[in-house]
Formats: C-alpha cells, structure tokens, sequence
C-alpha cells in the first residue's frame, strides 16, 4: 500500500502544539491563560513506516498527545498533520486514514468477535459484503478463527487487545495509534501483541506508539520521543537513548536506616563523582558505574570493612526511571498534572 | 464544526491502493442513516444474544405490578371511583418508561468509560449516529417492554375500554415520554464518571417516578408533595392514558390534571427541547 505523507516528509508531524485542560473549579473557561498545559509546544516527526515510540511518565501528556492527533481533542496552538492532512481543518479525512487502540480494549463486550468487527467494519463504510469479508480476513490475521463466535466477555486480555487491534486495523490504516497496548497484560498477551505490531508495520503501516516501558519501546520502536511536562524532551533512537543514560548502575539497600548515610557516602566515593541518588523509605542507594565488577567489590568490601550491614547489593541495567532521571532530574513518579482524561 | 470540514467524497479521489474510501460517493445524509442504523442494530444484537436482560429489566414493574395490584390494591382507593388495578397499571407503564432513562444512562457510560466512544468518534462515522442509534434502539427495546408489559396486566385482569385508536394513543404517549427521556440519559452517561455512579442514579430516580400520580392520587398527599406530584411529568403521561385507555383517573380536579393529554406532550417536548442540545453540547465537549 502507499504512504500517506506530508510534504515534510512524515507520517506524523506535531509543531509546537499547545493542549490546555480545565482545572477544577474553571468551569466553561477554555483556551484562556488558565489550566494547566497538558501539552506545551508538543513537537514530533515520525517517518512512514515505522514504530515510534512516545515515552513518559503518567501525567507526562502522551495519552492528551494521541487524542489531539487522532481528532478526539482540539488543540489550541501549533500545527499538526497525520498522513499529511491537517488534523484541525480536516478532521474526518484523517479519521478514514487513521487506527486508534486506546488504554482499554474498546470492544463491544455483548457481542461475539465476528460481530464486533463486521459492526465496526459497516461503520468504516466498507458495506455488508465487504465487512463481513474483511471481519474474516482480520479474525484470521490476528489468530481469533476459533474464538470467533464467542461472545468477547469470555475473551482472555490479550484475545481482546488483539480483537481492539484488529478493529482499528479495518481500514488498514495509514496511521496506527496505539496508547499504552499492553498496560495490564500478563507476559504472554504481551508477546501477542508485539507479534501483532510487527506484522502490522510490516504491511507498511505507521505506528506511533505510547508506553511506559522501556522495554517494550525497546523491541517496537526504531525511533523514540520522551515527553515530559507536555514537552518532547529527547528524540532519539533506543540505543543512542540509552547510551546518554549511562552503562550500569549499582544499588545497595541498607538494613538500618542509620547507616544510609555512610552508604552513600561510600557509593559516592566508588562512582567517582557520579549522581547517587538516595531513595530513604527504601533504604536504597543507587549509582552509575563505569566499571560493574570493580565497582561491586570495592563497595562490598568497603561496607564490610566499615561494619555497614547491608540487605541488599547488586548491579543493574537502566531503566525507564534512569532516563527520566538523567533528562528531568526527577523520577517517574506520577505528577501532580492528571492526563485530560475526557 | 462541520462547516469546518470539507466531504472527502468531493474534495478529491483517492489515490489507489488507498483501501475503501470513507464516503463510497454516498452523500453525509445517507451515511448519517446508515450509521445510525448500525448502532442500532448493535444493540438490537445485545438483545438478541441476551434476551433475558429485558426479562431482567422488567422484573421490577412487573413486580411492583404485582405487589401494589394485590398486597396494597384491596387497601388502595381512587378518589375519582374505580378499580384500583385498573388505575395502577398506565401509572406502571408510565413508571417504567420513565425509568428507562436509566437504562439510556448505563449503556452510554459503559462505552464511554471502555473507550468504546472514543473509538467511535476517531471513526469516519456521522457523530449523530451515536446517540441517534442509541435512542431508535432504546425506542424499539421500549415497545417491546411495553407489549410484555400490557399482556401481563391483561393476564391479571386489567381491560382497557378506550377503543383501539384510544390504546394506540396512548402507547404514542407513553413512547414520547421514553423518547424524550433518552436525551436525559445520554446526557447523563457522559456527565457520570463510571457505570457504577450511575446505578446511583436509582436513588435519585426512584423517588421521582413515586412521587407522582403513578400509584396514589395526588390528592392524597400533603399539599405541597401533591402540588409537585401533579406537576410531575409523568402524572401527565399517566393520566392522559388512563384516560385513553378508559381506565379510573385520580380526579383531583388541578389544571395540570384536567389537561393531561395537552402536558402528556407538552411535557416530553419541553424535556427534548432542554436535554437534547445539552447532550449534543456534552458529546462534542468531549473534544475540548
């Protein structure tokens, strides 16, 4: 199939978008100076053809940033294109471009698989034949032949994401959105639908795709933006990401709470003028560290020599939460800043 | 908003290779039809899947039917004479349809809170079709409750003397009301926040529908719960089929009783005219 592109180039283009939600008490006032910026000149590019993945903590604006692209919410300020149509001007040209698989499985639970899709299908305006073609060919592709005419409520999570993939798939669109697919999947639903992502990109669909695992944008992504504050604060590639994050990390847990003050002061003589960050409830100390295995002797010794009990100690990859810390200097943490929900 | 956006079906063909276009050279009309067609058909299939869920929905006017027909019915007096089943069962069907509205609420707060919604409005659908579809389908549910509803109070004695066109007005009646209810109903499932919120909303409703000239007269109770219960909308659908029905009417002699069948309409359009834009401005407030 062609691509849909801007003249830019991109399968998706955000610029500088701006997304004010109500606060409490606000009532009817909208697009004035008031409310928080649930997206505060949002940009993004994403090139046809490939998984982007949108990362950030709750509250960061990646679910807000989806529903402005896919014409759910308007936007006051800025610019955006999917598959090269202006998104505020032309709304229900990108509708027929684009697929939505929101946080939860929105499938019609009091109807079986087949009906769900033949349902969704009509209402693409594919025609009675056409859907109920199309529904087959979906319910084949995505694994759902034998469950078909089951009712959804009897569907496992990960057979319903796939059946909330496969009906934002009806049209093959240009443009996928995919917002936080495997939030509350068991590993194996994810698998499923990281299966069915690849597939998908593979017939020449563009994905952008919200999470808040690394891992996850990691296998899908090629690309990746991290949003923070309704800002896109990185835009990089998995790998190049992770190398601005640093190598490994060592963390000790201290048994006393007394004690974390030599702890870190330990840690911090070792990483060498690396931040170490504390975590106090936890009793947790963690650095980044040039040399992993150095490293852990020294401190293991040191704490041992010094008396320092200790609960816990080891080395680890980074994580989501050191890319945050290393771009935001602050942690993932749920902000005060709710996403616009509705 | 859509003078804003132009049909794709005019604006330019699409190139191949693109898959099926949105319009397939039908103008914005037919699909608003079609699409409200298909949700109605949606929930029609519901239904058809799950046939008791009406048996269920009905359990409670059948048997308050039962209950205020024979445990209260023998203690119960019309002031205007009367049997007292006789007078009951259009307030029972007037309760029922009134309740529907609750029905109306849940389906439209389920989807919203499944982001089955959202998944309709990022659709190249006509944004009517959604609650358009829901109010035909709630409108079809609604006669059958009604039919299964007058057969049971047939079963139990009741008789209308109204003639056919007096019954059929007043089925027409009892429809309109749940017609004009549906807009409250979607305009509340957008305003309530989850499907259990909205159970709720029997608290408020319940009290609603009793006081009114459903099961006593008006003129039995205190002066100023009476002034509210004859003004009740559905006093007026009430007493406008007890009237076109044949049946014993409360004979309180207020100006809203004497006029039933004039407010049986004045009523719903009023509620129609007050809740459909309401829901229509919270739909597309979704947006903002």
């Amino acid at each position: 199939m062609s691509v849909s592109v801007s003249a830019s180039g991109y399968a998706v283009l955000a610029e500088g978008v701006v997304k004010r939600y109500k606060e409490k008490g606000q009532k009817g006032k909208q697009g004035g100076d008031g409310g928080k910026r649930a997206l505060d000149g949002f940009d993004l590019a994403v090139r046809p053809g490939t998984v982007h993945g949108l990362l950030g903590p709750n509250g960061a604006g990646k679910t807000t940033a989806v529903r402005v692209l896919a014409t759910l919410l308007r936007y006051e300020a800025g610019r955006a294109e999917v598959a090269g149509l202006d998104v505020a001007r032309e709304p229900r040209r990108v509708r027929s471009r684009i697929g939505l698989t929101g946080q939860y499985a929105a499938v019609d639970e009091g109807l079986t698989g087949r009906q769900n899709l033949e349902m969704f299908g009509r209402l693409f305006h594919l025609g009675n034949r056409r859907a109920r073609q199309r529904a087959g060919e979906l319910l084949d592709r995505f694994d759902l032949t034998e469950a078909a005419d089951r009712a959804a409520t009897e569907y496992s999570g990960g057979m319903r994401r796939r059946l909330d993939l496969a009906s934002s798939m009806i049209l093959q669109p240009d443009v996928l959105f995919l917002d936080e697919p495997t939030t509350g999947l068991d590993p194996r639903g994810r698998g499923e639908v990281w299966e069915a992502v690849r597939a998908l990109v593979a017939g020449g669909t563009t994905v952008l795709l919200t999470t808040q695992y690394l891992e996850e944008a990691d296998r899908l992504a090629s690309h990746i933006t991290v949003i923070d504050r309704g800002r896109a604060i990185a835009d990089d590639t998995p790998d190049a990401l992770k190398n601005r994050v640093g190598g490994d990390r060592i963390e000790v847990v201290a048994a006393d709470p007394g004690d974390l003050d030599a702890v870190v002061k330990t840690v911090d003589r070792v990483a060498g003028g690396g931040l170490v960050v504390t975590d106090t409830p936890a009793r947790r100390v963690h650095a980044q560290v040039a040399d992993r295995v150095a490293a852990l002797t020294e401190v293991a010794r040191s704490l041992q020599d010094d008396g320092i009990a200790v609960e816990d100690i080891g080395l680890r990859r980074p994580s989501l939460d050191d890319v945050f810390l290393r771009l935001t200097g602050h942690g993932t943490e749920n902000h005060d800043a709710p996403e616009v929900a509705a | 908003m859509t003078t804003r956006e132009r049909d794709p079906a005019t604006t330019g063909a699409r190139r191949p290779g693109d898959g099926p276009g949105p319009d397939r050279g039908h103008s914005l009309a037919y699909w608003a039809v079609s699409d409200c067609w298909n949700i109605t058909r949606r929930t029609l299939t519901h239904y058809q899947r799950q046939p008791v869920a009406i048996v269920w929905q009905l359990g409670f006017p059948i048997l308050s039917l039962l209950l205020y027909g024979y445990v209260f019915g023998s203690a119960m007096l019309v002031p205007g004479g009367g049997g007292y089943r006789e007078f009951l069962m259009p307030g029972m069907f007037a309760m029922t349809m009134a309740m529907g509205f609750m029905s109306t609420a849940v389906a439209v707060v389920t989807d919203a809170s499944k982001g089955v919604v959202d998944r309709f409005r990022s659709m190249p659908m006509a944004p009517s079709a959604f609650a358009s579809g829901r109010g035909a389908a709630d409108l079809v549910v609604a006669a059958a409750e009604l039919t299964i509803l007058a057969v049971t109070a047939l079963l139990i004695g009741w008789r209308a003397d109204g003639g056919v066109l007096g019954a059929l007005g007043a089925f027409g009646l009892l429809l309109l009301l749940r017609f004009s209810l549906i807009w409250v109903g979607v305009w509340l499932g957008m305003l309530v926040p989850t499907p259990e919120a909205a159970g709720g909303l029997y608290a408020v409703a319940f009290p609603l529908t009793m006081i009114s000239s459903t099961f006593v007269s008006p003129s039995l109770m205190p002066d100023w719960l009476g002034f509210v219960a004859a003004w009740n909308p559905i006093s007026s659908t009430a007493t406008a089929t007890r009237e076109l029905f044949g049946n014993p009417v409360a004979g309180d002699g207020t100006w809203v009783e004497e006029h039933a069948l004039l407010m049986a309409v004045v009523w719903p359009l009023v509620i129609t005219l007050v809740f459909l834009p309401l829901a229509v401005r919270r739909f597309q407030g979704l947006s903002r």
